[in-house]
């Protein structure tokens, strides 16, 4: 497996463990912005290191062999 | 009435969308059933997201949040936004790769191609197929139950049941995959702009947030529901295994062949974690803070009706803790709010984004006859004999045959029995999804152990249906052994029984 596979790997992994949140599980305070409940603030980032990774698994682990190898791809010679 | 006008005037734009957006098509049965696989980007993503949002969405996630708290948004939303995207990013590329390459239009033609089998296909289809029809029938009834709402009753619940059903069942007939994806794109926008409309709006009736959330936290009842002290962490993780039935579902499965390019699930799986924030976010702090409004008579009500639940002793009768728990539920405190704090007119608009939300079961129903169509007619050889304009006829044929059917079961049974069924299917889609993890990556799975895993998951959604608590082990939902004994099912039986030609694992999983 090449480092960044595995980097990535461990980055899927630790989001996942990320979501059993047990630090907060019985606080409401501090109040983000004054109202929204530090748990619910937390999964509300949560949300957008997803969308994080995400961007990061598109630009470094991208399966582009799949789409040259699709009809009208790269590597399509049937036409 | 106003409400009902405008969700009148925006069926009206759904029908129009869904209908128009076929014209000038050709008849094929991929540009029926697939769009001609030409959805653009932006089509691509709010469709795939909105074909992912059910009433549940809106309603329930507010009504859930109301009974439990701030843990309805990590259950079920942000669960989600990890594991939904993860399965597009691994799964989702894979199959359209394959759908391209081999003209595949369903997830069993699929299965049949790469383990090399016949009736073993009709059995998946056979399933999944039976764990999808509950979602139409819910559909139907979330359609007649809304429109009663929005209208203050002067739709009975067996018209707007009609009338949605026939909404849907038209521009699904006459758009197909086209139609169904342009109309669901026009609800996600609605969905969107939803969420943060009604948050401003109740914001400003209540008098502000940070006010609603003090008084919350001051009351020893309503203070737990900002932490998630009430529930196990070991339940709790067990839900992070619901949303493998996404792309377990057809018609998510489906969905993913109608890209034009494999690139389109790049913005999808970046932008879906977003959206997924921006329409659960607002709809589980608006439940939450519906606690605080202990001046409106609906929500005081209901909010007794808890506290009298919570006070019954054990041996009190099932139907009066049944006829109380239907007190207490929350599924219309949003709408009970909107009444309360917006204008006639904004409400009318919102009801519009609530009916976008009833009426997901659109494309459900096209991939049920999607699957008839080619898991069973062409399959069986009917496409060869009568061609493909027949097929894509008998396809239509079957969508009005399915609603019908879906309408008429909706008005004669009890809606409880089918939202415990779409929550079963739920387990009995998560557990299916080795299946396809099997078929993509793993090189030794076979048909046998394919067969083991569909017939294991009919077993275990049948049990677990008829008996409570049944799988429930150690506090865990059912869909956490369910899922796990698939896995292990799926190796045992695969690596005891033959595998298909290398030929064939080739063009699937290059060996290394």
């Amino acid at each position: 497996m090449t480092s960044n596979r595995l980097l990535l790997s461990a980055a899927i992994a630790a989001l996942y463990l990320l979501h059993q949140d047990v630090w907060f599980w019985r606080e409401a305070r501090p109040l983000v912005f004054g109202f929204l409940p530090i748990g619910l603030a937390y999964h509300g980032l949560y949300c957008l290191a997803v969308a994080a990774l995400m961007w990061v698994l598109t630009r470094v682990a991208w399966p582009a062999h799949l789409e040259s190898a699709a009809p009208g791809g790269p590597e399509d010679h049937s036409r | 009435m106003i409400p009902a006008l405008i969700v009148f005037a925006y069926l009206g734009v759904v029908l129009y969308i869904g209908i128009f957006a076929f014209r000038g098509r050709s008849g094929s049965a991929e540009e029926y059933f697939l769009a001609g696989r030409s959805l653009g980007p932006a089509v691509f993503l709010l469709s795939l997201f909105g074909t992912n949002m059910t009433a549940f969405t809106i309603l329930g996630s507010a009504g859930h949040a109301f009974a439990n708290g701030i843990v309805t948004f990590s259950l079920m939303a942000s669960a989600s936004a990890l594991v939904i995207p993860l399965t597009l990013f691994f799964i989702g590329t894979r199959l359209w790769a394959l759908g391209k390459r081999h003209g595949f239009m369903t997830p069993v033609q699929m299965f049949r191609d790469r383990w090399e089998c016949g009736h073993i296909g009709t059995a998946i289809f056979a399933v999944q197929a039976a764990l999808l029809v509950p979602y139409i029938i819910i559909g139907v009834m979330g359609g007649g139950t809304a429109l009663r709402g929005i209208s203050g009753g002067v739709i009975p619940y067996w018209l707007g049941g009609a009338i949605v059903a026939l909404v849907v069942m038209s521009y699904v007939f006459f758009g197909g995959m086209r139609g169904t994806a342009f109309v669901n794109t026009f609800q996600t926008v609605l969905f969107l702009s939803f969420g943060a409309i009604a948050l401003i709006v109740i914001g400003r009736g209540m008098g502000g947030f940070p006010q609603t959330m003090e008084s919350l936290l001051a009351s020893p009842d309503t203070a737990p529901l900002l932490t998630r002290e009430r529930i196990s962490p070991w339940y709790y993780f067990s839900y992070t295994f619901i949303p493998l039935s996404t792309i377990a579902f057809p018609h998510i499965a489906i969905f993913c062949l109608t890209a034009r390019r494999m690139a389109q699930f790049k913005r999808t799986v970046i932008f879906y974690p977003l959206c997924i924030m921006a329409i659960w976010l607002p709809c589980v702090f608006l439940g939450v803070a519906a606690n605080s409004l202990r001046d409106v008579p609906k929500i005081e009500q209901k909010l007794e009706a808890r506290a009298a639940l919570a006070a019954l002793p054990p041996t009190a009768p099932a139907e009066e803790r049944a006829a109380l728990r239907r007190q207490a539920a929350g599924d219309d405190v949003v709408l009970v709010m909107l009444e309360t704090f917006a204008p006639l007119w904004l409400a009318g608009l919102l009801g519009a984004g609530i009916m976008a939300a009833v009426m997901a079961s659109d494309s459900q129903i096209l991939a049920l006859s999607t699957m008839f169509t080619e898991d069973v007619f062409a399959y069986y050889e009917g496409t060869a004999k009568f061609g493909e304009r027949v097929q894509v006829h008998t396809g239509r044929l079957f969508v009005v045959l399915l609603t019908v059917v879906a309408y008429a079961i909706a008005m004669r049974a009890p809606q409880g029995i089918f939202e415990l069924a779409v929550q079963y299917a739920f387990s009995g889609y998560a557990a299916l999804s080795p299946l396809l993890v099997a078929a993509l990556f793993w090189r030794g799975s076979t048909k046998w152990g394919a067969l083991a895993v569909t017939l294991w998951v009919a077993f275990a959604v049948a049990y677990t249906s008829q008996v409570p608590g049944a799988l429930a082990w150690f506090g865990l939902l059912p869909v956490v052994p369910m899922t796990l004994i698939s896995c292990a099912l799926m190796i045992v039986v695969s690596l005891a029984t033959p595998k298909p030609s290398a030929v064939t694992i080739d063009r699937y999983i290059a060996a290394r």
